[in-house]
Order: structure tokens, then C-alpha cells, then sequence
């Protein structure tokens, strides 16, 4: 069994993230990244799935980003990934969902050239752009059938069953592989990379691949091949500091005379 | 005036709120074309057509609602081929948002996901309103290529009524093989708690760790508001309350009239699903919990005793 897991290495939400101001794209050079959290259950998954049966799956981490996004790669296989693909090209700067799901697609496409790939893993969605649209487009482009959003998966040979926690009903949903499968937060607790793990990621190969070695056109990447332009971003003005009251056997009935005063009640 | 596509969201004919919503920005774009998919367009008409809806699609067809996501890009793609919209808009639903993912990259069209305000921009096509990064920056945006979908959040109008002519049209639907491949073999629907939902609720009372696992004070005031009941990551993950409930990144995005957030620290990712709340009041019995750095008001003490005594405070006013 062969797994691609695309991981995203993204600004840390705890961190202070902005914007480029000429380009408006994220800034991912001003401030500390990681691998983006929602992405270690995708790696955790893939590692649990290739350890099942014989035990000799193979998972292999592919991120698309700048020079900075190999930690990412390197945090996978410190986790336990096999090997890692890291696609870097200034050209990719600023590209939406459809030329990042493009570029993953082909390297994909690569990565599957010698022994077909049986599965793609993704994240539910990324935490900086949280589109949680990039594993759908990546079918679409691949020609897959997609098992998104799952939060638990069964895998029997070739078939894969998933449970989907909808809006309204949870869903169990059956295809075979090949596929594409995003995982959300619900569905493992993700491994820490363990001492040996870390030591053993050094000998890892990683692959570096360029626009050119995908078969890429540069101009069909990046913030000018973008469907959609970004014309304004602004910082949300910080909330007013309320009133903060220190209960002494008062508090509810304070709090209750505030929302009449706002005319909530 | 060119045509706007709005999918509908729906149980089984009941349309949802997000639905008049998405149907009165339509109309600030052109004129709303419902799009329903699947059955129950009887108990769908009436509100379709008081929203405004001057045509309704009906694509009614198993198929389509028995395979995941593929089948409906599949139907929207040859939609959007005869209707030639100026304009697609979807709710943000997981299952939506990736049938306007793969329609997009079909017909070769921008697609703007989670937006909470849409206004006709200079040339009169979409000009859209995020809220990214836990709601700490504003982003406006527009599409430049194809035909702009967009992606809308519950609460971006407020619903206006206005008679829709309401004009039906059954489209035949072909759905490939290739698109049925993923099949959803069984629906469980949800057990309702008798509250207003939370996505689209008024009011959300919501509890976190400092609930110790008892919801009922958090419930009990809900009750006495009208609320829908909310929770944190951290008391989903200690099972004790329905991951359903879960307001965050991970979870909902709530944009209520007030938010009263009980037991919750205010970490950046429960922020992100309530921080464009109107009013924000919180419980807790840390001072220097960060979430008192958002509130309109704040309590510091123990929701055992406080919840309780507002929860009596309320009822006591109503008689
Ligand atoms: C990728 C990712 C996604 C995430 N998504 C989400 C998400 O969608 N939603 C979400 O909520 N979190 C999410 N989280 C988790 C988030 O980071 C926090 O861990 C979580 O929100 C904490 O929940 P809490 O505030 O209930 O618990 P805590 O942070 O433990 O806070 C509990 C609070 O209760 C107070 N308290 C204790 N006892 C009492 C009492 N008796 N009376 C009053 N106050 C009391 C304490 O002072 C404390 O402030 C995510 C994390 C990651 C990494
Ligand atoms: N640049 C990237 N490199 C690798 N994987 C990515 C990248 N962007 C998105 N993904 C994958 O797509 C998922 C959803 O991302 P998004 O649609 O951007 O929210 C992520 O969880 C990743 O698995």
C-alpha cells in the first residue's frame, strides 16, 4: 500500500500572522510556522493505516510551499513517514486552492509513477487559509473518488468506509481505492515524534521538486494565475474592553441587568 | 438582470435558514434562481417563492444525493452551462462547500469560500466580505475568472421577504458512472435537542472545562434565554457534550446577537468560531482568562454559583 499525505506547513495561530502589505498574500516569512495541526491527523492516520494488515505500507509526505515548508515534511517523518517530497518554486508564491490542488496533482501524478499510489490523505483544512476546499479540487484533478471529512475510517483490502459527522446526519460512505481521504480532528490523537523517530528522520530521503520537474507552466501558478484578487485587508479593529465584575454572591444577577440594559432580554 | 444560482439547503424539503439568507443577497446581484436538489420540493416551495426566488430548479434524482459531492458538481456544472448565471451562491456546509469546490475547478471559475457579507462590487459582480485568521482581519475580495461562486456563512443577512415568482423547472440530470463512487450507504439523522439551532441561533450559551462535565447550569440558562447550547473543544473531547455542538475552527462559527461563553478560556481556535458575535459575555472564574480580553461584559467567579442565580434572575423578570 502506498499513502501520499499532503501536509501544509502554515503560520502558528498563536503567534501574531498578517499579511504581506504589497501582494496581500500571508506572511510566511515574518513569523514562526508549523506544520499545520490539522495536518498531523492526516500523517497519523496514514502511518496507522500503513502499519495495518502486512504492515509494510509505505506513506510518503508531500508539501507544496517555500524553502521553510520542509519542516513540515521533516516533522512527518519524525512522526514516522517514510519519505518526503517537498515541491519549491518562487512561481507557486500566491497561488489559490486551484493552482496549489494543481501542483499537488501533478506531484502526485509523479510520486505514483513507479508504484501507483493506493491512497491520498489530507487534512480537513488548512489553519491559515481554512478553506478546506484543496482535497476536493485535488480529486476533481486527479480523477478520484473523494471520502472527505471523515471522522473515522475502516479500510477492508481495497475498500474504504467512513463515517462523516454532517450537519444534520452522520453519514457512512463506501469507494475503493484509488482515493482521495481528508480526516478531521476527530478521528485519532496524533503520535509525538518519539527520540528514535527524530534521529531515524535524518536518514529519510527528501525529494526536491521544482515546477519544472512536475510539468508545470509557471504561468498557470502563482498570485497572477489566481481566480480570485484580493482588493482590501484590514486589521479587525481589537474589541472594546467591557466591563469585568468580580462575583460576590451578585454576579448572575449583575450579568442578567447587563443583557436588560442592552435589551438582549 | 442575469440570473443567480442559490443551492438550497434543505432536510427533506425543510429549508434551512442560511437558504433566506443566501436567497436576499441574490438579489442585491440579480435574480435568485433556487436550486433544489433532492426530494421534498413541496414543503420547499412557499419559503423558496416569500425569498424571492424567481425560477426554482428542481433536480430531484437518488442519484444525486446518494453519492457524495461528485454527482451535484456534476448536475451544477450542466446548470450553470444552460442558465449561464452571473453568480453561484452555496452555503457553507461540508458537503456544499466541496460540490462548489469541484464545480469550480469544472467550469474553470473563482470560488471564494466562507464569506459574511456579499455586496455588488463596481462592475456589479461580487464583491465579498471574510473574516480570516480567527476573525482578526477583515479580507475583501472578488473573483476574476469564469463565473464567481461563492461560499456563504449562516448569519451574512439578515432575511428580507419579497414575492418570488417562483417559476419551476425540472432539470434532467446525467450523472456519469465515474461520479458515483463514493456512495453513502447509510443516513443517521441527528436527534434534536428542541433547541434553536446553534448556526443559526439568536442567542448561544456555551460551556467549556470549567463545567467540570455538568451542562445542566449551562442548559438551564439557555433555557431561560432561548439559547442554542455551544461547547468547547475541550469538553466535546472529554465526551461531555456532542461534537456537533463544538463552536471553534474545528467546529461551528456562530455569529449570534450574544454569546455567553461559561468555563472557556478564550483560546485562539474557540475564538475563531464566535469572536464576530455582537455581544460577547463571559463566566469565569480566572481573571486573567483571555477571553475577558473580548468581552462587553465579564463575570469573574465561580458558573456554579453565577449561572444558576441568573438563570433564577431571568425567569424572575419574565413573570
Ligand atoms: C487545530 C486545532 C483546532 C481546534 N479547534 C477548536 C475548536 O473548534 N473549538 C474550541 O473550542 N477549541 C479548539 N481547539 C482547542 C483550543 O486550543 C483549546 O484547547 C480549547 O478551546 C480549550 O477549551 P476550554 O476553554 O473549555 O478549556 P480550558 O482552556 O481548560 O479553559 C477552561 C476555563 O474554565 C475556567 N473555569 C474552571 N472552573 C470554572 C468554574 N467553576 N467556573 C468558571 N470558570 C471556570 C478556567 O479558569 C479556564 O479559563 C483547537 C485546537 C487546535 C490545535
Ligand atoms: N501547500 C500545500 N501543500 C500540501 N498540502 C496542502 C497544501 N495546501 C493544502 N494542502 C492539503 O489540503 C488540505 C486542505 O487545505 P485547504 O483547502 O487549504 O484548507 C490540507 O489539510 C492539506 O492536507
Amino acid at each position: 500500500m502506498k499513502i501520499v499525505v499532503c501536509v501544509k506547513h502554515v503560520p502558528d495561530a498563536t503567534a501574531k500572522r498578517s499579511f504581506d502589505a504589497a501582494d496581500h498574500t500571508v506572511d510566511r516569512a515574518g513569523v514562526d510556522g508549523l506544520l499545520s495541526e490539522l495536518d498531523e491527523y492526516a500523517v497519523e492516520e496514514a502511518l496507522t493505516i500503513a502499519a495495518a494488515g502486512d504492515g509494510d505500507g509505505e506513506v510518503v509526505v508531500l508539501t507544496v510551499g517555500p524553502e521553510q515548508a520542509l519542516d513540515a515534511a521533516r516533522k512527518s517523518l519524525q512522526m514516522g513517514a517514510h519519505a518526503a517530497v517537498h515541491v519549491v518554486d518562487d512561481a507557486v508564491h500566491g497561488s489559490d486552492a486551484f493552482g496549489t490542488s494543481l501542483v499537488l496533482a501533478k506531484a502526485v501524478e509523479k510520486i505514483g509513477s513507479d508504484t501507483p499510489v493506493d491512497i491520498v490523505l489530507c487534512g480537513m483544512a488548512s489553519t491559515d487559509g481554512a478553506m478546506g476546499v484543496v482535497p476536493a479540487m485535488l480529486a476533481e484533478r486527479l480523477g478520484l473518488p473523494q471520502v472527505t471529512f471523515a471522522a473515522e475510517v475502516t479500510i477492508d483490502g481495497t475498500k474504504v468506509t467512513a463515517r462523516r459527522d454532517g450537519d444534520v446526519a452522520t453519514e457512512t460512505v463506501e469507494a475503493t481505492m484509488p482515493l482521495v481521504l481528508s480526516v478531521t480532528d476527530q478521528i485519532n490523537e496524533p503520535r509525538y515524534p518519539s527520540f528514535k523517530g527524530i534521529m531515524a528522520a535524518k536518514k529519510k530521503t527528501v525529494e526536491t521538486w521544482s515546477l519544472a520537474d512536475l510539468g508545470v507552466d509557471p504561468s498557470e501558478v502563482g498570485l497572477a494565475a489566481a481566480w480570485t484578487s484580493v482588493q482590501e485587508v484590514a486589521a479587525r479593529p481589537p474589541r472594546s474592553h467591557g466591563e469585568v465584575v468580580t462575583d460576590d454572591g451578585d454576579g448572575g444577577r449583575q450579568l442578567v441587568e447587563y443583557l436588560a440594559g442592552q435589551k438582549l432580554i | 438582470m442575469s440570473e443567480i444560482l442559490v443551492l438550497v439547503d434543505h432536510v427533506d424539503g425543510a429549508v434551512r435558514k442560511t437558504t433566506t439568507e443566501l436567497l436576499t443577497i441574490a438579489r442585491r446581484l440579480g435574480e435568485p434562481s433556487a436550486v433544489f436538489v433532492g426530494a421534498g420540493i413541496d414543503s420547499a416551495r412557499e419559503t423558496l417563492a416569500a425569498y424571492g426566488a424567481d425560477k426554482i430548479y428542481i433536480l430531484d434524482s437518488d442519484e444525486l444525493t446518494d453519492y457524495l459531492v461528485v454527482p451535484q458538481a456534476e448536475a451544477l456544472a450542466q446548470l450553470m452551462a444552460s442558465a449561464s448565471p452571473a453568480a453561484v451562491l452555496v452555503p457553507s456546509t461540508p458537503e456544499a462547500r466541496e460540490v462548489a469546490a469541484r464545480l469550480a475547478v469544472k467550469t474553470e471559475s473563482g470560488l471564494i469560500t466562507d464569506a459574511v457579507d456579499v455586496q455588488p462590487g463596481p462592475d456589479g459582480s461580487p464583491l465579498t466580505t471574510q473574516s480570516v485568521f480567527a476573525g482578526g482581519f477583515t479580507v475583501q475580495a472578488s473573483v476574476t475568472r469564469g463565473t464567481p461562486i461563492v461560499i456563504v456563512k449562516p448569519n451574512s443577512a439578515t432575511p428580507e421577504q419579497t414575492a418570488g415568482a417562483a417559476v419551476e423547472e425540472t432539470v434532467d440530470v446525467v450523472v456519469s458512472e465515474g461520479a458515483k463512487t463514493a456512495q453513502v450507504v447509510k443516513r443517521e439523522p441527528r436527534t434534536k435537542s428542541g433547541r434553536p439551532e446553534l448556526t443559526e441561533a439568536a442567542i448561544v450559551v456555551s460551556g467549556g472545562r470549567g463545567t467540570g462535565g455538568d451542562f445542566s447550569d449551562v442548559e438551564a440558562l439557555a433555557d431561560a434565554l432561548g439559547a442554542a447550547v455551544g461547547a468547547s473543544r475541550a469538553a466535546v473531547d472529554s465526551g461531555w457534550y456532542p461534537h456537533s455542538y463544538q463552536v471553534g475552527q474545528t467546529g461551528k462559527t456562530v455569529s449570534p446577537q450574544l454569546y455567553v461563553a461559561n468555563g472557556i478560556s478564550g483560546a485562539i481556535q474557540h475564538r475563531a468560531g464566535m469572536q464576530t458575535a455582537k455581544t460577547i459575555v463571559a463566566v469565569n472564574k480566572d481573571a486573567e482568562a483571555p477571553i475577558f480580553e473580548l468581552v462587553d461584559f465579564g463575570v469573574v467567579g465561580d458558573l456554579k454559583q453565577v449561572l444558576p442565580q441568573a438563570t433564577e434572575e431571568i425567569t424572575r423578570r419574565k413573570d
